[in-house]
């Protein structure tokens, strides 16, 4: 079959999905099917090349930094947005983004990976540039171990031709620099000595919660961007060196050090055209991306969607404000994109919650979260496993307060589904 | 989204013993938060975790329970079994103490529950060494009936041996007499399983070991949903002794309060010569049961 038709009848049945609703993908499987070698023969085509982001936390918020990021800098951005992080999610979204005669209109590719699905995709497209986050447990019944995350992400930094950007605050991440072959580049992104205690890596969390027994610390590589210090949304990073101030509007200290990370790849594609000013700009501009804090309006009241899938992301988010000011809600589904082992909850510390208590539990495994609080002597006020009928009861319940649900993957699409039909929920394609 | 997710077939390498992961456990449980009545809690979360120290009556009965190898072999909510045994005990009237014992620490010799996890293959081959040297103590202990329970990569290794699918073989300590062979594929899912002693236990399993049974040791239970031990048998799990080992995450003990009952007798027993069993209302276990239950596989 001839390329452009190939590629017409996957728009086509992007189209016909697209009004169907929902199943991001399936057009990417037709394209798979009929033309394997779609995506890398259109990607190697991009001046600037290709970005794979990937980790076990904060791709998506992170990828969206860097997309943005990127277009302040005056370029034109391919990404995979929708969160659809596979190979054929990739297809998906370049089928949406070209114009019918097949011409993809821009610079360079930003795409968000799945750990387990980079590694499929860089035997197929060596990408110029990766980002990678860091390793913590995340989802292990479907990866088996941590150690194995690692090794899928140590097959990344071996594929990539350009440079590779490594979290130098997380052990297995800046060891994945052994791994970078001898022409390609490596820099990183890190924190002060000072935040470092912040953001414990899932090893040093127990001795980190005791307060006791510090590690000595690693010798440290230099990082090209340092989140130095920040009070609310306002951070200061060192920027080779250079003090820089910026404001990055998203809930979570984990996302202003994502956005550091950010930062240094941007800084790293522009090199010696990098617009510093412009890329500060930008930065106070970030809206969260799809469920990861996004801020909704009901009944004139904030509701903010946390995505919670494992135990050191639900620790962050459950730092990172002040239980006391907001009505809780926590819905847990065990769903393979949820994680369907829920094990990982009995890691979480809730005693946060004591102050305030949860409002409602909900979710297929609802009596499995309110069995945890519970343990945590966290007062809950009602568990429906009803997410419907759960949902309404908590904003009715909430008395003026602003509300916050942390849920699971599966349960925040259910969720955003529910809550559409009162308020406008940014439409996902 | 979720769907095509399910329709992903990952096959997630499986060169090790236990199912996995490390370290962590996130703990900054003031311990004072664990004692009998629930607190309302105005106290800030910075009591450093130290190990506990009891402040009760000298009346009161305590029971020291030792988590084996926290540091190390520690995945899937082990936390949540120490934790739950402990308000279980207390539940029953005991003042509890946790110890972590990890390599090269003084190991406790009055403890009166052991409790271990599962680990990654780089945590087995750290606490490898240390397990060898304690393991005559640990034999003498069980034989002696200290209660314990040992899940997933520690369960393994209290069997006879582990023959890696890497063609590694580790020596176990041979608690039980068990045999662990690596397989190909992980077995993971939701499990539920028939025991006489414990009536329906229910859990998650996620390993790759195949673990056969022999001579005087029985297994814990019987599956009737998902693989246990090995795709051959349908046992799951090991008992000998006052010793439980087996697969089961989930946490284990939050929704199987029945075998916590069972560590804390028999640990009441052994030091204190009695125990006294008290009515613990379980409303919530049953609820949380009964959703575990009813997931498919």
């Amino acid at each position: 079959m001839s390329r452009p038709v190939t590629r017409l009848i996957g728009q086509g049945v992007r189209y016909a999905t697209k009004l169907r609703g929902g199943g991001s993908a399936f057009p990417g499987l037709v394209m798979e099917k009929l033309h394997p070698n779609f995506v890398p023969e259109e990607l190697a085509k991009l001046p600037k090349g290709v970005v794979v982001v990937s980790g076990t936390n904060g791709k998506t918020t992170t990828t969206k930094m860097v997309v943005q990021l990127l277009e302040s800098q005056g370029l034109k951005v391919f990404t995979n947005r929708t969160g659809s992080n596979f190979v054929r999610g990739v297809a998906a979204a370049l089928l949406g983004e070209m114009n019918l005669k097949g011409k993809l209109d821009a610079d360079i590719a930003v795409l968000e990976l799945d750990e387990a699905h980079a590694v499929h995709f860089v035997k197929k497209v060596k990408p110029d540039y990766a980002l990678l986050l860091n390793v913590l447990r995340d989802q292990l019944d479907r990866f088996g171990e941590i150690d194995t995350t690692r090794r899928m992400l140590a097959q990344v930094a071996a594929n990539t031709t350009g440079t590779v950007v490594l979290n130098r605050e997380d052990p297995r991440i800046r060891s994945l620099a052994e791994n970078v072959g001898s022409e390609t580049q490596v820099r990183y992104f890190g924190l002060s000595e000072k935040l470092r205690a912040m953001f414990p890596s899932d090893d040093e969390m127990r001795s980190a919660g005791a307060g006791g027994e510090k590690k000595l610390a690693p010798e440290l590589p230099a990082a090209s961007v340092v989140l130095k210090d920040f009070t609310g949304t306002a951070a200061n990073f060192l920027i080779d060196g250079e003090e820089a101030a910026g404001n990055v509007n998203l809930y979570g200290v984990y996302n202003i050090f994502n956005a550091a990370a950010a930062m240094a790849l941007t800084l790293e594609v522009m090199g010696e055209q990098a617009d510093r000013t412009a890329l500060l700009r930008e930065l106070a501009e970030i809206t969260p991306a799809f469920g990861r804090g996004e801020t909704l309006s009901v009944n004139d009241q904030t509701l903010q969607l946390l995505l919670v899938k494992n135990p050191s992301g639900f620790r962050l988010s459950l730092a990172s404000a002040d239980a006391r000011d907001y009505a809780t809600m926590i819905v847990i589904n065990d769903q393979y994109a949820d994680g369907r082992d829920v094990s990982w909850l009995w890691d979480v510390d809730f005693h946060s919650l004591q102050n305030g208590g949860v409002s409602m539990v909900s979710g297929v495994r609802a009596y499995d979260m309110a069995l945890r609080l519970e343990h945590d002597d966290v007062t809950v006020a009602s568990v429906n496993e009803d997410l419907e009928q759960a949902l309404a009861e908590f904003i009715k319940k909430s008395e003026g307060k602003p509300m916050r649900i942390f849920t699971t993957y599966t349960a925040m699409l259910a969720i955003r589904k529910e809550l559409s039909k009162i308020t406008d929920v940014e439409e996902i394609s | 989204m979720s769907k095509e997710n399910s329709s992903e077939k990952i096959i997630a390498q499986t060169s090790g013993l236990s199912s996995a992961n490390a370290q962590k456990i996130e703990s900054v449980i003031p311990e004072g938060q664990q004692s009998v009545q629930p607190q309302k809690s105005d106290s800030e979360q910075t009591i450093p975790r130290e190990q506990e120290q009891p402040e009760r009556s000298s009346s009161e009965k305590t029971l020291k329970i030792v988590q084996l190898y926290p540091r190390d072999m520690n995945i899937y909510g082990d936390w949540g079994n120490t934790l739950s045994l402990s308000r279980r005990a207390q539940a029953h009237g005991y003042a509890t103490e946790i110890v972590d014992y990890n390599p090269g620490d003084t190991f406790p010799q009055d403890a009166d529950i052991l409790v271990g996890g599962g680990g990654q293959d780089s945590g087995q081959t750290v606490i490898q060494e240390d397990l060898h040297a304690l393991a005559p103590q640990l034999k003498e202990m069980a034989e002696n009936g200290t209660p314990m329970l040992v899940i997933c990569g520690l369960y393994q290794l209290f069997g006879k041996e582990f023959r890696t699918i890497g063609g590694d073989n580790l020596a176990g300590i041979g608690i039980f007499d068990a045999v662990t062979v690596g397989g190909k594929e992980r077995l993971i899912g939701n499990i539920v399983e028939e025991s006489e002693e414990f009536g329906t236990v229910i859990g998650y399993e996620n390993h790759s070991g195949l673990t056969t049974l022999s001579g005087s040791t029985r297994p814990l239970a019987t599956v009737t949903k998902g693989e246990g031990n090995n795709t051959e048998d349908s046992y799951e799990g090991a008992r000998i002794h006052n010793v439980i080992g087996t697969y089961l995450h989930g946490s284990l003990l939050p929704k199987n309060p029945q075998i916590s009952d069972f560590l804390v007798e028999k640990a009441a027993e052994k030091k204190f010569g009695s125990f006294e069993k008290k009515q613990i209302d379980d409303s919530l276990v049953e609820k949380a049961r009964a959703s575990a239950a009813a997931r498919p596989r």
